[in-house]
């Protein structure tokens, strides 16, 4: 029981990885209908920019943190308006090729300037201390993530409900026509879609970087955050959360008790399986269009 | 009076389909304008062209607002002039509610007080949606969200209000209701340019009436002398009092003149 409770513990903290990486990807996907595969990379090279901040130019990681965050959305909306905005009428398989090609242009950038090696990142937590709740071991980094997903989930929600921008971003989703005869200026919206999106994922970056920093390091986050977001239907930002915390104890769940060598694996069996199931995900509450 | 807007002479393609032919149109200030014509004739076309919505159109030609060129600019900065604009179809945004597609209609605008007030005048003009604020406009009916697309145009306080067909599948008891809104909107001084396959409602509550067909303005006139027009009668009104063959002889040769 106790090392059932932990498990679940565990698939919790790993689940707000994904869920931050799934938001990201739902972001652009309903604007832009593209699943983002350079997300990943684009967290990846944020992150290393945090890093190069603290180490080469000894910034003090108040100022190191805040800068990386920053440096993602101009990234972000840049990548927006350089790469995607110049595809003419795209067809949706082209627009994924150009995401995956921009994912192998960054990654190979992180390669070629900070090189393929482990590097430590110097993170005000180490990912070793943990504090325990009675029999239970949880690490002060993982606590800090599922605080930092909690609250992105949070400002967002109130963000697309509440403000101007995120409505018109909802509005844009929905109907691009529509809304630029409302005035919405879209291409803008695009690219802020990009820059927020862009944000969400490198804050899971940095915190995925204390534990393992290399330029491979966001792909397996990546991807199961994008098998998340398929979970929850890709277009539903709450469907994308449950679909992370979901394969996140899920997959705990099976490495504790069937076999630690396919841990990762059973994420996509999960999606093979609902897409079989239930293909337009668990969260699909769009109503069918009245004729 | 003067004219609030002036299309002259505009030419649209759709790739290579030559949708709009040389129209010229002038609407005045205050006025009720209706552009009659068949399905296919392009009359929404006009439209879009005006709003900016087909890419790198009008080909040719030139279109003044209060005297400034408009033609070739973004559909954003056009509604930041005055022109709002009900698209055929309503185009509602299904996954907001209907206050959020109200607020949206006045993005443009950023006075609270103005936005509040006119919150209020759409709930008067349309009761059904003080009772639905909250509700999906997706969930609603269609005469309710042609009512939400209007109520919508009208939150940015235009000058100008393009109706795209807003009788089209509304029964016609609220296609009546609809076309007393329209006046009691043009009476408060909004200028009205209004696309319709219903001529006889539409002429009714129109200054002039102009009809389209294959893109070209075939005749142009009051709603009084169109109302009156044995050609208009016959091909756009309904009524039929002599043999339909000759009478379709006559409307060609009497097109060929212009
Ligand atoms: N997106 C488009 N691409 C290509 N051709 C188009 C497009 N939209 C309209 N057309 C063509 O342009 C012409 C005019 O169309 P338009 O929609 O303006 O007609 P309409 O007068 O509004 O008709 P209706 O009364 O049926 O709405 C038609 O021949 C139509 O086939
Ligand atoms: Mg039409």
């Amino acid at each position: 029981m106790i090392d059932f409770i932990q498990m679940l513990i565990n698939g919790v903290a790993v689940g707000s990885s994904y869920a931050l990486l799934g938001i990201a990807m739902v972001i652009i996907y309903k604007t832009s209908e593209v699943p983002n595969f350079a997300q990943g990379e684009m967290a990846l090279i944020s992150t290393y920019v945090a890093y190069m901040l603290l180490e080469q130019y000894q910034f003090p990681s108040y100022m190191a943190f805040p800068l990386s965050l920053v440096f993602a959305v101009v990234l972000g909306c840049v990548l927006e308006f350089t790469v995607l905005r110049r595809a003419k009428a795209p067809s949706v398989l082209g627009m994924i090729i150009i995401t995956i090609g921009l994912e192998m242009i960054l990654m190979g950038l992180v390669s070629w300037k900070f090189g393929a090696e482990q590097k430590s990142m110097p993170f005000p937590i180490s990912p070793y201390d943990s504090v325990m709740f009675g029999d239970f071991f949880v690490s002060t980094l993982e606590i800090l993530t599922l605080v930092v997903a909690l609250c992105a989930m949070i400002v967002l929600f109130l963000f697309f409900r509440y403000s101007r921008l995120g409505m018109a971003m909802k509005a844009t989703q929905q109907n691009p026509v529509a809304a630029r005869i409302m005035g919405i200026r879209t291409r803008r919206i695009l690219m802020a879609t990009w820059g927020i999106s862009s944000l969400v994922g490198a804050s899971a970056g940095l915190l995925i970087s204390p534990v393992i920093m290399q330029p491979y390091m966001m792909w397996d986050p990546m991807l199961k955050g994008f098998a998340a977001a398929v979970m929850g239907g890709m277009t539903s930002l709450p469907g994308a959360v449950f679909g992370a915390y979901l394969l996140g104890i899920i997959e705990n769940l099976f490495g504790g008790y069937i076999s630690i060598e396919f841990k990762s694996v059973v994420a996509f069996v999960v999606i093979v399986l609902m897409l079989c199931i239930r293909p337009s995900g668990l969260f699909a509450r769009h109503y069918v269009k009245k004729v | 009076m003067n004219p609030l807007l002036e299309i002259r002479n505009i030419e649209t393609y759709y790739d290579l389909i030559y949708a709009i032919r040389g129209a010229s149109l002038t609407v005045m200030e205050g006025s009720v304008t209706a552009i009659l014509g068949n399905n296919g004739a392009g009359k929404s076309t006009i439209l879009k062209t005006l709003m900016g919505l087909i890419e790198d159109q009008p080909d040719k030609g030139s279109i003044l607002f209060e005297g400034q060129s408009i033609d070739g600019r973004d559909t954003e900065d056009i509604v930041r002039r005055g022109i709002s604009y009900v698209p055929e179809g309503r185009e509602v945004f299904e996954e907001l509610s209907v206050r959020e597609n109200l607020l949206m209609g006045a993005y443009v605008r950023r006075d609270r007080d103005g936005i509040r007030q006119d919150f209020e005048r759409v709930y008067d003009y349309f009761p059904i949606l003080a009772n639905r604020t909250h509700q999906w406009a997706g969930t609603l009916s269609g005469g309710e969200q042609q009512m939400l697309a209007i109520g919508r145009a009208l939150m940015s306080r235009p000058k100008l209000l393009c109706l795209d067909e807003p009788s089209l599948g509304l029964s016609p008891l609220l296609v009546k209701e609809i076309f007393r809104i329209i006046t009691q909107i043009n009476t408060e001084g909004v200028t009205i340019l209004l696309v319709e396959q219903n001529a006889r409602m539409a002429l009714n509550i129109a200054d002039m009436g102009l009809i389209l067909e294959n893109g070209r303005f075939v005749m142009k006139g009051s709603s009084q002398e169109l109302l009156n027009d044995p050609n208009v009668k016959e091909f756009y009104l309904g009524m039929q009092d002599e043999s339909s063959a000759k009478g379709y002889q006559r409307w060609k040769r009497k097109r060929r003149w212009r």
